[in-house]
C-alpha cells in the first residue's frame, strides 16, 4: 500500500503538529477515503476502529442548503474573506483546508453571523439559507438551523440533560417539561453516539466528562434543535485520537441528514469524512471541488503545495 | 504510541531548571532570605493572636454570656451576655448583604458583558476602586449625613423637636453594603472573565440571546466566584467597627423603634460584636474585659469559619474548559 507507517504518522498527531504529510506516496493508488470504503483498508490507525457500510452511507442525492454569494468579510482594514461563493449541500460534507489565518473561522463563523458579534466585523455578499437571505431572517432563527461546534468542548456547568436540552428550553411561559423533552434529549445523545456512555447518569454535570465524550456532547447540544447545517472549527484538535476517530465515524453518519462544513488542519481527516473540499489561502477561495479532485489533481499551483505539504 | 511520548525531551528541560536554580546571586538570595524571615514572622504575629484569642476566650466564654443580654452594669458580674451583640452582627450582615449582593451581581454583569456606556462604566469602576480605599469612617459620617436628612426620617428616630436621629440597623446596613460591594463585583467580575469567549458564543450559537445567555450560562458559571465575592463582603461587615459606633447608636441592647416587629428593630439601635468589643475592652470603657475577650473570640471563630467556607467554595466550583 502506498502508505508511509503509521507511526510516523501517528508521532505528528500526538505532538500536536498536523499530520500534512500525504497518505499517497507515489501517487499510484488513490487516497483511501473513509466514507467512499475503497477496500484498500484504513490509510492509519484511526480509521481502523470504524468501518462504514459504503452503500448505506453514500449519499444518493445532494440539496443546496446553503449558498455563499461574494462573501467578503473585514475586521477594520483586514481582509480576512474576500470574494468567496460556495455551496453548502445536505447530503455532503464540505471542508475547508488552509493555511492559519486564511479566514476558514471567519467563513464558517459567517454562515451562522457569529461573526457579527465581533464589533469591527464588516460583511458584504449576500448568504442563502434555503433560497432565504440570511441577513433578512432573525438571527436566533438562523442559529437554530445552523449549530456550530468549537474547537475547544464547552458544555455549559449543568447536568448532561440541562446541556443537551438546553436549546430546545425557549424563554417564556410555556417551557417545556422534563417528560416531554427526554425522548429529543435521547434521540439527540444517540445521534451523537454518546448515548450509551451517559446513559445512566443524565444528571451528573457535564463538565465531569472527559474532553472527547464533552466534545461528543456538544454535537448532541447542538443535534437537539434539529439543525439544517452543521459547522464544525477544528472539532478534533483539541481531542486523542480514539475521541476524533469516533467524531469522524458520527460526521459520516450524520451528513445524510445534514449538511456539515467542517474546519481542518488535519488532511486526512478532511480525506477521510469530506466529499468537497475548499482550499483558501489569504482569504481568497483558491480551490473547490470534490475531494478527490482537490486533493489528486488541484487545479492551482498553492493547493498543490498545500496537499503535498510543502508548506503549512 | 508509547515510543513517541518518550522521544519528547520533557526530562531534559526539568533538569535544566534544577541547575538554574545553583545560579541564584548574591542580591536573590538576600531578597529570598528576607522574604522567609517576613513570612515566618506573619505567620507567628497571626498564630500569636489567634492563640492568646483563643485561651482568652475559652476561659471567659459560657453558655451563660451567649445567651443572655447585655446590661449596663459598674461590676463586670452585672454586665450580663453577648445576645444583642451578636444579633446585631447577624441582622448587620443580612440586611448589607442583601443590599450588595444583588447591586454588586449586576453592576459587574453591566461592566463585563455590556460595558455601555463606556464612559459611565469607566466611572462607576473608578467608584468602586473608590469604595474599597476609603476610609470606613468617611463612609461612616457620610452615611449620618444622609440619614439625618428629614427624608429620611422612616428610616431611624425621630425627636420631638422633628430632629431625626440618623442611627439605626438601617442606616448601618446601608454603608455596610457600600464596604461589601466591591468585594461582590470583584468575585463576580473575575468570575465572568474567566469564562471563555467561546462558552458565550456556543449560547449564542444554538439561538439564544445575551439575557437567557447571562441568566442560564453565566450566572451559573460565576456561582462560586459570586459566593466567594459575597462571603469576603459580609467578612468585611462582621468585622467593621467604625460604621457601628457611628450609625448604628451606643445602646449595648437592641431598641427597637415603633411598633411594626421586625421593621421596628430595624429602624431601631443596637451594638455589634465589634462595637461591643469596643466599648467593654480597656480601650472602651473598660467595663466587662473579659466579657469582650469572649465577644472578640466569637467574633475570630466566625471569621475564620467564613474564610474556610470561602476556600471550600472556590476549591470546588471551579469551571474548567478544555
Ligand atoms: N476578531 C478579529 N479581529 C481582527 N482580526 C481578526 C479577527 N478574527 C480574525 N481576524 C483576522 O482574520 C484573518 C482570518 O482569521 P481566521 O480566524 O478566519 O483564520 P483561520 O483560517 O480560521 O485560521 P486558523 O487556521 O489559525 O484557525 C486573520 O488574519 C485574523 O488575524
Ligand atoms: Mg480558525
Amino acid at each position: 500500500m502506498g502508505i508511509e507507517s503509521a507511526d510516523e504518522v501517528h508521532d505528528r498527531t500526538e505532538s500536536g503538529i498536523p499530520p500534512i504529510k500525504r497518505i499517497v506516496v507515489n501517487g499510484e493508488m488513490p487516497p483511501v477515503r473513509v466514507s467512499q470504503g475503497e477496500a484498500n483498508g484504513a490509510p492509519t490507525h484511526i480509521a481502523e476502529s470504524f468501518v462504514i457500510d459504503q452503500g448505506a452511507m453514500a449519499p444518493a442525492w445532494t440539496e443546496e442548503r446553503m449558498k455563499v454569494e461574494s462573501l467578503g468579510v473585514r475586521f477594520d482594514r483586514k481582509e480576512a474573506v474576500k470574494d468567496v461563493s460556495i455551496e453548502v449541500n445536505s447530503g455532503e460534507v464540505l471542508a475547508l483546508i488552509g493555511p492559519s489565518g486564511c479566514g476558514k473561522t471567519t467563513l464558517l463563523r459567517s454562515l451562522n453571523k457569529l461573526v457579527d458579534l465581533t464589533p469591527t466585523a464588516v460583511r458584504s455578499g449576500r448568504i442563502m439559507l434555503d433560497g432565504q437571505d440570511t441577513d433578512l431572517m432573525d438571527d436566533t432563527l438562523l442559529r437554530k438551523k445552523v449549530g456550530m461546534l468549537f474547537q475547544q468542548p464547552n458544555p455549559f456547568p449543568m447536568s448532561i440533560f440541562d446541556n443537551v436540552a438546553y436549546g430546545l428550553r425557549e424563554r417564556g411561559t410555556k417551557r417545556p417539561g422534563k417528560k416531554e423533552l427526554e425522548p429529543i434529549v435521547v434521540d439527540a445523545l444517540e445521534r451523537a453516539g454518546i448515548w450509551a456512555e451517559v446513559s445512566d447518569n443524565l444528571s451528573h454535570p457535564a463538565l465531569s466528562l472527559s474532553g472527547g465524550q464533552q466534545q461528543r456532547l456538544c454535537i448532541a447540544r447542538s443535534l437537539a434543535v434539529r439543525p439544517e447545517v452543521l459547522l464544525l472549527d477544528e472539532p478534533c484538535s483539541a481531542l486523542d485520537p480514539i475521541s476524533t476517530a469516533i467524531i469522524e465515524e458520527t460526521i459520516v453518519e450524520l451528513k445524510s441528514e445534514i449538511a456539515i462544513v467542517i474546519v481542518t488542519h488535519n488532511l486526512q481527516q478532511a480525506e477521510r469524512v469530506a466529499d468537497q473540499v475548499g482550499f483558501m489561502y489569504l482569504g481568497d477561495l483558491v480551490e473547490y471541488g470534490s475531494v478527490e479532485q482537490v486533493f489528486n489533481a488541484p487545479m492551482a499551483e498553492r493547493t498543490k503545495d498545500y496537499v503535498r505539504g510543502d508548506f503549512g | 504510541m508509547v515510543s513517541g511520548k518518550s522521544r519528547r525531551p520533557i526530562k531534559a528541560r526539568g533538569s535544566r531548571k534544577v541547575r538554574a536554580r545553583g545560579v541564584w546571586s548574591i542580591g536573590d538570595r538576600v531578597g529570598l532570605t528576607i522574604a522567609w524571615a517576613t513570612g515566618i514572622f506573619l505567620c507567628l504575629v497571626a498564630f500569636s493572636v489567634t492563640i492568646y484569642l483563643a485561651l482568652k476566650g475559652v476561659q471567659y466564654l459560657n453558655l451563660d454570656i451567649l445567651i443572655s443580654r447585655p446590661e449596663a452594669g459598674t461590676e463586670q458580674s452585672e454586665t450580663g451576655g453577648i445576645l444583642d451583640p451578636m444579633i446585631g452582627t447577624l441582622l448587620l450582615t443580612i440586611l448589607g448583604t442583601a443590599i450588595a449582593a444583588p447591586i454588586g451581581v449586576g453592576i459587574a454583569i453591566w461592566l463585563t458583558e455590556y460595558g455601555r456606556p463606556s464612559l459611565l462604566a469607566r466611572f462607576v469602576e473608578a467608584g468602586i476602586e473608590m469604595l474599597v480605599g476609603a476610609p470606613s469612617i468617611a463612609l461612616a459620617i457620610f452615611g449620618l449625613l444622609i440619614f439625618q436628612n428629614s427624608f429620611m426620617a422612616p428610616f431611624s428616630f425621630t425627636a420631638e423637636g422633628g430632629a431625626v436621629f440618623g442611627r439605626s440597623f438601617f442606616a448601618a446596613g446601608a454603608i455596610m453594603s457600600l464596604i461589601a460591594l466591591p468585594f461582590v463585583v470583584g468575585g463576580t467580575r473575575e468570575a465572568l472573565n474567566s469564562i471563555p469567549k467561546h462558552v458565550r458564543e456556543a449560547s449564542y450559537a444554538l439561538g439564544k440571546d445575551q439575557a437567557s445567555t447571562i441568566r442560564r450560562v453565566l450566572l451559573p458559571s460565576a456561582r462560586s466566584g459570586i459566593a466567594t465575592g459575597t462571603t469576603l463582603g459580609m467578612a468585611q461587615i462582621i468585622g467593621e467597627t467604625a460604621v457601628v459606633v457611628v450609625l448604628l447608636g451606643a445602646s449595648l441592647q437592641l431598641a427597637p423603634e415603633g411598633a411594626i416587629p421586625v421593621l421596628d428593630v430595624l429602624k431601631g439601635t443596637g451594638s455589634t460584636l465589634t462595637s461591643y468589643v469596643y466599648q467593654n475592652s480597656p480601650a472602651g470603657e473598660g467595663k466587662a474585659p473579659e466579657k469582650a475577650y469572649a465577644a472578640a473570640f466569637v467574633l475570630l471563630l466566625i471569621v475564620i469559619a467564613l474564610n474556610l467556607f470561602v476556600n471550600q467554595i472556590s476549591k470546588r466550583g471551579r469551571h474548567t474548559w478544555g
